[in-house]
């Protein structure tokens, strides 16, 4: 700790950086643009002066940049100096210079970085009086609107994009006043992580354009605390809403898992909310293929108690994108026995294998904060880029933690980002990507290994045969790999943090397990290691730990003749099942109810189907990668019949009498109830505060307190202002009328500060500058490891691959844009994702004749489709490659044999 | 009068390697590699050279700033700055088209000084005589064994790199010249850790101004007592002064470090022409404050141009007289200022444009009154520490000598509504 004085009192503070950060962590009010918390000091604004003194007797001073100075004991510093205002001021002045001015037509209007420092230095009469200068912009793709007139010149777009991102289609052009940020031509912005630059930007030059479609200015959206569902990771966000519409994303800080950015995905993935597929009637069918028709709630009710009241059993397949309190009303509907995760054998089979793994041994599952953390990294059968797209971000910050020894020996201090930048150059830590095709990632890597599941399961049991001879050994690997994997155990054990980061993505148990094993060996070895899964979906690890039995045994207990009635909770059965088995299904139920929100192939042909709420008009709470339970709340108050999953099942349950519902109407009981019946989810009820929960004796106001025309929105509809949506569930209040300052962390619901009206205001609500939120970060973790005597090592080694003439071998490849099944929904997604197509690489497709573009058959089990050929090179020898999930490609489970024709 | 840095200049195609030789040249190369680098770097602190590219910094202190291997062992570069490109200053692009192989020959022994394998000469682009005079002077310097591998026989290695500059002011500035020559935009980053510690791609790094490279093969050869006496002052050595301006004979010269600016102007310049009076002159470049007519006797060193108020920059003078607009030459060189600003910092990148912006409205008689104003915040915010490099500061030293010495000159353009010389 060191003591500075600012103006003349003492304060103690963190030494090791920045005179800036130390002085936004008290509290003080520091104008500054280039620099940014998770990117550190550059000193090219020159916003953030302030005056220096030698010691007390010296009373002239002189300016310095508070972002480029290190915290130093005894160190006297004036932020009130009237010189150094009077800069600031002048560094504001200069910046209006070109300026356009346009804050009532620009989209940042309201929550702009340059307008709060712009009045925070008290800038009020511009004196320049000559032509600004103009630029044209760029068309950047559907996710981000260009106006290149407002820049600043901060630069941080361009630090974030390229040094924090890894992006390579964008650049500072020109020089001196015509200093341009984009791309060399129009189109759309290539990196995965390019939305962050609206909240990048300091001011609008990069604004959402999917809001802009349906704008509405920050003081005028509702908003609430959210979590991201189209991955597994579980980012913060912050959606907004008006006029019962979602108009968009933004980040919400969470120290221990996005912290300042989300990827596009997360963030402009949201706009299938307001898909005019959504289903927001109960529909009736008489028989499947019917025309159908809607219902009202209670007609549609009657009818479903009726269907259950007269069904010998019912079977409940349950959901990993629907919530936890969703799952398990399903699961208290039907009983614990014919309650199914609605994944298929060998899904269900990996991920409980992963969730064993995670609760049952001695390796910690890691936060993705962690993950940033690690020093050296094994990365096992995923491409991370598309299947965890944030965590890929992270591995770009994991390897630098590495040289970061270079920039300590060298005492350079880490926040000077310029010189640090100089001192690593290219330098990167070990990084060993392992996968079945080449990846974005494998640019950093400083290793990679693309082979088959089978293949790559082998490589990391070796790895951790060479770690522990207690592991099991691969006894005949080719010499070359085993040196390869001498290798990686050195690095690994070598790191004083390594991290293994495995899952889902190969759908291979052997990949996952021999992830375990080197983990497992490390940790024998003494070494803090942490493993990392990433899994299908935003709540696979919740219904994982709820030990569900899969679509197939579901399947069977429909066929035997015990049940005739499935309830399908939030689930597309046609992503899960071969379409044959679907139809199976379909076939020997008599009656099929569907909950879910948007249409899909289930609801087409389900009997009945009840709307459900989206993430937008739910409540509820999802379990991350991690094992981190985290609650998301209504930013939409329910509409027309829609109604949250789980409260359909209460209703449900008690229109038939069913006595345990009697007592159970709101979140909070069902919550209860889940931690009572189910040890593993002991703590639910802790990760937030209950409904009943007030700060100074008010609810939480989802609407900011400048909330606008809130008399007069309805007006043409009644003049009669309508009461505002109760709220029974949450401490939140639809409404302005509420507590508007600082709630507990997991309350959020927007950040803003008085003068920080922009998403900087995150400083205000943060313990200290990146550190936890006041009061803790969100979220608690519902799995921990046991100690290290529980270490049971797998010993199942698959066999190498062997090829077959004739057959492929096929593989799931992924894409962040079209991969995801709600995502894709959204217009800017669907336009970015790709075409169906078969991958080969290029000498496979050589070998049989096929050319890109090229029209083939595709036949897997008993699924055939017909798909274009596009060449992935680097896949390997015979390894065809697959991308289930995109629109357009039917399911099959993978990895798989299956046979490629021409037409 | 001993002139070691121009003795060899003559019309037409300079010295070959042979004729160079012949008259000493490559003498300086042979004793140095005997002496090894410490003791060459004790022979440049003892003879007080400073480094001739405008900051006058010590040569021997920075060259032995270096780590040596033991310390830092690895690759360590040799940067010699070419890339002369101050307004009014030509001096190295006469020593090198002049006597390329002197050039060539400090590079080899700075090179061999800090242990650097590699040397980059960073020339210029609009040097073509210079850049196709080094080109052959390298090259014959290759194939007789001066450059390259194990220079004659001794197991040293030095190889020389021309890079031809994309030509931007700014890489004036060292670490912005260090990021234009690995291929990034030429913009200054953090002083900390110092470039001897970690410059190029990370390395140690050196980088020296022509002319003082130029005056290493004579220390060597003549010792520092010599190059001492060279001088009229306590820095060592002779100077490259050169005029330009309306005097007689505008041109450069060798002389004796500090030797006078009356001197320089009247008795090398040839003093002003007919009919002209002198007014003012930047003593070493365009980003040099003003002296006048009271400073005519000051000495052109270090120390005595920065007590009356300037710096010695360059050494190369830029004369006003008195038939010659101050607003319109000051507007003139902001406007190359506010050209070639990096636009890195805010300060400099909109406040130079403004600057200029205000002088150009003065010059066309649309100048206002607060427009003084405007421009002394300007000379006071755009002042070192404020900004992130010197680019600004030096910007700001004709403006606010001349805001001083020329303050009528400004007001007549304000209150006449025209430019008085028009």
């Amino acid at each position: 700790m060191a003591t500075i004085y600012i103006d003349n009192k003492p304060f103690e503070v963190e030494e090791g950086q920045s005179l800036l950060s130390a002085c936004l962590s008290l509290g003080f009010n520091i104008p500054y643009f280039c620099w940014h918390p998770a990117m550190h000091s550059v000193g090219s604004c020159r916003q953030c002066a302030v005056k220096q003194f030698r010691d007390e007797n010296d009373t002239r001073g002189y300016i310095i940049m508070s972002c480029m100075c290190g915290v130093q004991d005894g160190m006297r510093i004036s932020i009130d100096d009237p010189e150094a205002r009077q800069f600031r001021a002048g560094v504001i002045q200069w910046l209006m210079t070109n300026h356009p001015h346009d804050c009532p037509i620009c989209d940042e209007g309201g929550e702009c970085h340059l307008q709060d420092m712009t009045v925070m230095t008290g800038h009020t009469l511009r004196e320049f009086r000559f032509k600004k200068r103009t630029y044209n912009n760029q068309d950047l793709g559907p996710f981000l609107n260009h106006e290149m007139n407002r820049c600043i010149q901060c630069y941080r777009c361009f630090r974030f994009y390229v040094d924090y991102a890894g992006g390579r289609d964008f650049h500072v052009f020109g020089i001196n006043r015509r200093i341009y940020f984009g791309r060399h031509k129009d189109g759309p912005l290539e990196n995965e992580f390019s939305g962050n630059l609206v909240e990048v930007c300091p001011t609008g030059v990069f604004t959402d354009k999917t809001l802009k479609k349906h704008y509405t200015r920050k003081w005028d959206l509702q908003t609430a605390p959210s979590v991201c569902v189209h991955c597994s990771l579980g980012c913060n966000t912050i959606p907004g809403e008006r006029y019962n519409m979602l108009r968009r994303i933004l980040n919400r800080y969470n120290g221990q898992v996005n912290r300042y950015f989300l990827c596009d995905r997360g963030r402009f993935g949201y706009e299938f909310v307001s898909s005019d597929k959504r289903i927001r009637k109960p529909i009736v069918r008489s028989e499947i293929g019917d025309a159908s028709h809607t219902v009202s709630s209670d007609e549609a009710l009657s009818r479903v108690c009726k269907i259950l009241s007269e069904s010998p059993g019912i079977v409940g397949i349950g959901s990993p994108r629907a919530s936890l309190e969703s799952n398990f009303m399903l699961r208290a509907l039907v009983g614990p026995s014919r309650f199914y995760a609605g994944l298929s054998d060998q899904d269900t089979r990996i991920v409980s294998s992963i969730v064993n793994t995670l609760t049952k041994g001695p390796a910690r599952s890691p936060s993705l904060h962690d993950t940033e953390l690690a020093d050296a990294v094994l990365v096992l059968g995923e491409d991370l880029t598309n299947s965890a797209p944030m965590l890929a971000l992270a591995m770009r910050q994991t390897v630098r933690v590495k040289p970061m020894d270079l920039v300590d020996a060298r005492k350079v201090p880490r926040w000077d980002d310029s010189a640090v930048r100089k001192v690593m150059q290219d330098s990167k830590g070990p990084l060993f990507i392992a996968s079945p095709a080449p990846g974005k990632l494998d640019e950093i890597a400083s290793g990679t290994y693309h082979a088959a599941p089978p293949d790559l399961a082998r490589l990391g049991f070796a790895i951790a045969g060479e770690l522990s001879s207690n592991a099991a050994h691969v006894t005949d690997l080719p010499r070359d790999l085993q040196s390869v994997a001498q290798r990686i155990a050195q690095f690994l054990m070598e790191a004083q943090r390594p991290l293994v980061i495995s899952g889902t993505g190969c759908g291979s148990e052997s990949v996952v397990q021999a992830a375990a094993n080197v983990a497992l060996a490390l940790i024998e070895n003494g070494r803090k290691a942490d493993l990392c899964y990433v899994l299908p979906e935003c709540n696979s690890l919740g219904l994982g730990l709820m030990d569900a039995g899969s679509l197939d045994d579901a399947l069977n207990e429909i066929r035997s003749g015990k049940a005739d009635t499935v309830i399908v909770l939030e689930n597309d059965l046609y992503r899960r099942m071969s379409s044959e088995l679907a139809e199976e299904l379909f076939r020997a139920a008599r009656h099929v109810i569907a909950i879910d929100h948007t249409v899909t192939k289930t609801t087409e042909r389900a009997h009945l189907v009840l709307p459900a709420g989206t993430f937008a008009e739910s409540d509820g709470t999802f379990i991350n990668n991690e094992g981190r339970g985290q609650r998301f709340f209504q930013v939409i108050a329910c509409r027309d019949g829609i109604r949250e999953s789980w409260r359909w099942i209460i209703d449900i349950m008690s229109e038939i009498g069913r006595p345990e519902v009697t007592e159970m109407s709101k979140l909070d009981d069902v919550t209860a109830s889940m931690a009572e019946a189910m040890p593993a989810f002991a703590d639910l009820p802790k990760i937030a505060p209950r409904a009943d929960f007030r700060q100074r004796g008010m609810k939480i106001a989802r609407q900011p307190h400048r909330y606008s025309g809130r008399t007069a929105m309805l007006a043409n509809v009644t003049v009669h202002e309508p009461k505002p949506a109760e709220d029974p569930d949450t401490p939140l209040a639809f409404s302005m009328e509420g507590y508007q300052e600082q709630p507990p962390s997991a309350l959020i619901p927007r950040f803003w500060s008085p003068g920080w009206n922009s998403v900087q205001s995150v400083n205000k609500f943060q313990s200290e500058i990146n550190g936890p939120l006041v009061g803790g970060d969100p979220g608690l973790r519902l799995i921990e490891p046991l100690s290290a005597e529980h270490t049971v090592f797998f010993s199942h080694i698959p066999e190498a691959l062997q090829h077959r003439p004739d057959e492929w071998y096929f593989v799931t490849l992924y894409h962040i844009f079209g991969s995801e099944e709600l995502s894709v929904m959204s217009p800017g997604i669907g336009e970015r994702a790709p075409a169906p197509y078969v991958g080969l690489r290029t000498d496979d497709a050589a070998a049989l004749g096929f050319h890109e573009g090229d029209l083939v058959k595709v036949i897997i089990d008993t699924e055939t489709q017909q798909l274009e050929v596009k060449i992935v090179p680097g896949l390997p020898m015979g390894v065809a490659g697959l991308p289930v999930g995109l629109p357009g490609i039917s399911w099959v489970q993978l990895p798989a044999w299956g046979r490629l024709s021409t037409i | 009068m001993e002139k070691p840095l121009t003795a060899n200049f003559r019309p037409g195609e300079p010295l070959s390697l042979k004729e160079y030789e012949k008259l000493g040249g490559y003498q300086a190369l042979r004793t140095a590699l005997k002496m090894g680098p410490d003791e060459i770097i004790q022979l440049i602190s003892q003879s007080n050279l400073r480094g001739r590219g405008g900051a006058g910094f010590p040569t021997g202190t920075k060259w032995s700033a270096v780590p040596s291997p033991k310390d830092l062992p690895g690759t360590r570069y040799f940067i010699a700055d070419a890339d002369e490109m101050e307004p009014g200053t030509f001096k190295d692009r006469l020593l090198m088209e002049g006597d390329p192989h002197q050039f060539l020959e400090g590079v080899i022994i700075g090179s061999y000084a800090i242990h650097a394998e590699e040397a980059f000469i960073f020339l210029r682009w609009e040097y073509t005589l210079a850049q196709s005079r080094l080109k052959s002077a390298i090259s014959e310097a290759y194939s007789r064994g001066y450059l390259g591998n194990d220079i004659m026989g001794t197991g040293v290695n030095v190889r020389v790199h021309l890079h031809v500059s994309a030509g931007r002011y700014i890489c004036g500035e060292g670490t912005a010249l260090v990021n234009s020559l690995e291929g990034k935009r030429a913009v200054p980053h953090s002083k900390v850790p110092r470039q001897t510690d970690c410059g190029l791609w990370g390395r140690p790094t050196l980088m020296n101004n022509v002319e003082t490279l130029c005056n290493v093969p004579h220390i060597i050869n003549n010792g520092p007592e010599w190059f001492k006496n060279l001088s009229n002052s306590k820095d060592g050595g002779t100077k490259i002064y050169a005029v330009s301006g309306k005097v007689k004979r505008p041109g450069a010269w060798e002389l004796p470090m500090g030797t006078t600016i009356r001197e320089i102007l009247e008795e090398n310049a040839g003093g002003m022409r007919d009919g002209l009076k002198f007014r003012g002159v930047m003593p070493g470049g365009a980003s040099t404050d003003f002296l006048v007519e009271q400073h005519l006797d000051v000495k052109m060193d270090y120390d005595s141009v920065q007590k009356a108020g300037s710096r010695l920059g360059t050494g190369t003078m830029i004369v006003l007289d008195d038939q010659t607009c101050p607003v319109g030459m000051v507007h003139n060189l902001e406007h190359f200022f506010a050209r070639e600003s990096c636009g890195w910092c805010t300060p400099c990148r909109e406040g130079l444009p403004w600057v200029a912006s205000i002088l150009k409205a003065m010059e066309e008689g649309h100048g206002q009154p607060d427009d003084l104003d405007v421009l002394r915040f300007h000379t006071k915010h755009l002042g070192p520490g404020r900004t992130y490099c010197a680019l600004a500061p030096g910007a700001m030293e004709p403006l606010q000598s001349a805001l001083v010495y020329f303050r009528e000159d400004f007001e007549r353009h304000i209150t006449e509504k025209r430019c008085p010389w028009r």
